[in-house]
């Protein structure tokens, strides 16, 4: 039944998300894709709309995931399923794990999954970026650079540099997402 | 009871505002809640704040839930820590399903089509740059940076070639060095 596949899924994914809403990125693809819920544009695509509404990205990637799916109530189980790991886990901290913090296994195994999790969000990044600007990246008899794709970089790129460097501003998510949508307009447009 | 009620209603409606009011993730948040919760509510101090934060860091799941239950927890029990995370989830789960009704009409347009091409380059940067931050806060130990090195290529492998290997996996392994090279310097240590 789709609804428990969804909750199930999002319960798996909030239960091994660290490092907030990015850490999920990963875990998502691999489940969502993996599933066939969505293909992978179709996804980055909706990660682009998480960043650019308001609240934790992961709740909007549940409820949008969940809804593609199965509607109302498959956002309502894609959304309490990544809340419920977080909500119990924090409840037991705070009621009876008061030491949870002092905890020298926990600490341990922190050590080990904080350089993983950078690791993995990394080569996340790294994937969706490479995917963007070679075409056909998956199918290595076929693949070539994007040209539209690599003006669009390049023009984020000098965008981004006289916004921080030359007019000294604060870097803002939603900014990047809108002039790039902007870029994207024009590029592909004309 | 009754004023255990408002103080729900009152965790509910402050995270509510927060949840509708922070763009781009939970650690956005964090100048919201001090504002909210340490300034004008005094729920908490600036300091127990800080040590949620940490704990928030350290256990699963977005911080921003993480951080409403454990307010609504220390503020009213098990009820405030449901009307804290609730106020927090209600906002972007009503924007984002009111627009997941909309979003394929929204999308057969052209010029949108033409948008999202542009923001998919944008959404792989945000990604990257928010790892090479994580990477950056590594600690320059041989341990660490082999974990790291060791995770982003596996990751990159797994993407490109489509391998069944879940990221879990990854992560757990992480965890079970870390536990190991705790034991072994403490075997170490001991001798």
């Amino acid at each position: 039944m789709i609804y428990l596949d969804l909750l199930f899924t999002f319960l798996k994914i909030g239960l091994f998300t660290f490092g907030g809403g990015y850490g999920m990125i990963p875990l998502v693809q691999q489940a969502v894709v993996g599933k066939g819920w969505l293909d992978a544009e179709t996804l980055y695509q909706y990660i682009g709309i998480c960043e650019s509404t308001p609240g934790p990205i992961a709740i909007n990637m549940a409820t949008f995931v969940g809804s593609s799916q199965a509607g109302f109530w498959g956002s309502i189980c894609a959304t309490l399923g990544v809340v419920i790991p977080s909500f119990v886990i924090i409840l037991l901290i705070a009621a009876v794990l008061k030491n949870f913090r002092e905890n020298r296994y926990v600490n341990a195994a922190l050590t080990g999954i904080r350089p993983v999790i950078g690791g993995v969000i990394t080569a996340t990044g790294a994937y969706v970026f490479l995917k963007c600007l070679i075409a056909n990246f998956d199918v290595l008899s076929d693949m070539h650079a994007d040209i539209r794709q690599i003006i669009v970089a390049a023009m984020l790129g000098i965008g981004m540099f006289v916004w921080c460097k030359l007019l000294k501003k604060k870097f803002s998510p939603i900014l990047l997402i809108v002039f790039s949508a902007v870029c994207g307009i024009i590029v592909y447009g004309l | 009871m009754d004023g255990k009620m408002k103080r729900c209603l009152n965790l509910f409606g402050t995270f509510f505002k927060i949840g509708l009011f922070t763009f781009g993730g939970g650690y956005a948040m964090l100048s919201l809640i001090e504002h909210e919760a340490v300034e004008k509510q005094k729920w908490i101090s600036g300091e127990d704040l800080m040590d949620i934060f940490a704990i928030a860091e350290s256990t699963p799941g977005p911080v921003a839930i993480n951080t409403a239950t454990y307010v609504g927890y220390k503020q009213a029990g098990v009820a405030g820590s449901a009307s804290a995370t609730l106020g927090v989830v209600m906002p972007s789960f009503i924007i984002i399903y009111i627009i997941s009704l909309f979003i394929e009409q929204f999308m057969a347009l052209t010029i949108v089509q033409n948008a999202f091409m542009g923001i998919q380059v944008a959404v792989g940067f945000l990604i990257l740059r928010a790892g090479l931050r994580l990477m950056k806060k590594v600690p320059k130990d041989i341990f660490s940076r082999i974990l790291c090195g060791g995770a982003l290529i596996a990751m990159l492998l797994i993407n490109i070639f489509a391998w069944d290997f879940s990221t879990i996996w990854l992560i757990l392994i992480g965890a079970v060095c870390g536990i190991m090279a705790m034991t072994i310097r403490k075997a170490g240590g001991a001798k």
